[in-house]
């Protein structure tokens, strides 16, 4: 527990990762909301972008953020100071610690969520996500998928200098996968069908389709689970502690 | 009973073999030092002892557990500090402490901790913050939080000036005195000869010899030189029949004795019965690092 409150202290201490995991998704969202017109048009499928669209890529955004870039540049400085390694002598397992990452990296990303909803509805009168227990389940199981990418990534950084480079060569490729700038809906059609494959992808859909009050597509959810359970077990398997 | 036991230490990495054959004991309440050049296997042993590596042979007891088989146990007994690990950079001294402390089901009262590692100043500074001296300092601390019978202190004043190294032996010195079993890993023989009680010297993976670190210097021949101006003069026979003599050389003024044992008495009191004072009476004893050189054939550093 002290873990817990001592990690997420010196999560908050390190304040501007926060400009980037809270307020960088929440600005976009009310800047180009604001400033784009056909951002708040009606679209063919009766939602504008504001609604469903632009939340769910700012939600994506966040906890790429999160899971590409601050938590494996945390993971990663903690092995290499040997942080890691001075707690494998004590009786708490280093485990502990990164147990207690997930969980703050989680927390940042629901705080961040909860934002953009607010926010959304506030500035035009968006819903909240309608089918909200689904949504609930699409957003802690793409939030655990992604967060293992982020310990894979953590694993296979050399060094704490370079997790955040590696963070951001897979971080920018999910980005347009998940529909950051080509929706999906636009995407063409060989790269929508990568898209489906991409975790990212899936993950951004059925968080619109929750959004708009439907339940997530089956397909999507079993991309998603799969991508957790393989990155989850790479970094089982991959994680070193010095 | 020993509090330390290690037989036949073997530890194998993919490339190399860090450590071939490291057997020692270490007595309760005493400073065991771990003397060798860099690369020597040192820390790997240390390592195994702690259960933070698994050995691939011997046997290991510290205080009667196995650091394969009781791992959690073991850190309840055993302190260890670790060479060059840090902290998190905007951790606060006092958080640090509370923290480690946390992870203890009895731990010593921390405030009481820093004030005796001379942090308490400190208790409000970023770990970034801290100089090398005072990391060292927290370091132990961090090492002694959970009230261990014994403390394992790699390479504890590498890297640090001369002053902040002196502190920190005081320091060790005055753990000692609260009763804690202190296993001292250093490459530095001015460290060894002045904290241990006892130490191992270890080259490439191998217990040379262990002994105190007076034994050893005796085991290096013993040689010494007593060099020192004469207030008068004075027949080399008069110091030449001295059994502890072994020559005697005249450079200018100066005289240079050359012998063992008792080198030192045994020359000025004969010189008094003369009625010769030696003036700039200087001792030159043979060091740990001769000792090593007798032993191994390479120097330590």
């Amino acid at each position: 527990m002290k873990l817990l409150v001592m990690e997420a202290k010196l999560h908050l201490r390190d304040w501007p990762s926060l400009l980037f995991t809270i307020g960088l998704p929440v600005g976009l969202l009310i800047v180009l909301g604001v400033s784009i017109p056909s951002f708040t048009e009606v679209q063919d499928g009766g939602q504008r972008i504001v609604d469903t669209h632009m939340p769910s890529t700012m939600v994506l955004l966040a906890l790429l953020t999160l899971s590409c870039s601050v938590l494996p540049a945390v993971l990663a400085t903690y092995r290499q100071q040997g942080v890691l390694r001075r707690m494998s002598t004590t009786p708490v397992h280093p485990a502990r610690l990164l147990g207690v990452q997930l969980l703050i990296n989680l927390a940042v990303g629901t705080v961040s969520t909860v934002i953009l909803i607010l926010a959304g509805w506030l500035a035009f009168g968006s819903a909240p996500p309608q089918a909200w227990a689904w949504f609930i389940l699409v957003f802690l199981l793409g939030t655990a998928a992604l967060l293992a990418i982020g310990l894979v990534i953590a694993a296979l950084a050399p060094s704490a200098k370079s997790a955040p480079g590696i963070g951001s060569v897979v971080m920018f490729p999910l980005m347009f996968l998940g529909g950051m700038w080509v929706p999906r809906e636009i995407m063409p059609d060989p790269l929508r069908a990568i898209s489906d494959f991409s975790v990212a992808g899936p993950f951004t859909q059925a968080l619109k389709d929750t959004w708009a009050g439907q339940p997530p597509q089956l397909m999507h959810m079993v991309v998603v689970a799969a991508g957790l359970v393989l990155f989850g077990g790479l970094a089982v398997r991959s994680f070193r502690w010095e | 009973m020993k509090i330390i036991e290690v037989r036949n230490l073997r530890k194998q990495y993919p490339k190399h073999l860090a450590v071939e054959d490291v057997s020692f004991e270490v007595a309760e309440s005493e400073i065991f030092g771990i003397l060798g050049p860099n690369g020597a296997g040192k820390t790997t042993a240390v390592e195994c002892v702690a259960g933070l590596r698994q050995r691939d042979g011997g046997t290991i007891r510290v205080a009667g557990l196995d650091p394969r088989e009781d791992r959690d146990e073991l850190r309840r007994v055993l302190g260890m500090q670790l060479q060059s690990a840090a902290m998190p950079d905007k951790i606060k001294v006092w958080e640090a402490m509370d923290l480690y402390a946390s992870f203890y089901p009895d731990p010593a009262d921390w405030r009481e901790l820093l004030e005796r590692v001379g942090l308490s100043a400190k208790r409000d500074a970023m770990f970034k913050d801290l100089s090398g001296g005072q990391r060292q300092r927290l370091s132990v601390a961090l090492a002694l939080v959970g009230r261990p019978r014994v403390a394992v202190l790699d390479e504890l004043t590498t890297g640090l000036d001369p002053q902040a190294r002196r502190d920190t032996w005081e320091l060790v010195e005055q753990v000692r005195e609260t009763g804690v079993t202190i296993v001292l890993v250093t490459h530095f023989m001015e460290e060894a000869e002045r904290l241990c009680d006892r130490l191992a010297l270890i080259d490439a993976g191998k217990v040379v010899a262990t002994d105190t670190p007076a034994g050893f210097i005796a085991q290096a021949g013993g040689e010494q030189r007593v060099r020192f101006r004469p207030s008068a003069r004075f027949d080399d026979a008069v110091l030449l029949a001295l059994p502890e003599v072994r020559t005697v050389t005249r450079n200018g003024e100066s005289v240079v004795v050359s012998g063992s044992g008792n080198l030192a008495p045994a020359v000025t009191l004969a010189l008094a019965h003369h009625q010769v004072v030696p003036g700039d009476l200087r001792i030159e004893q043979a060091t740990l690092d001769d000792a090593f050189l007798a032993l191994t054939g390479r120097k330590l550093s």
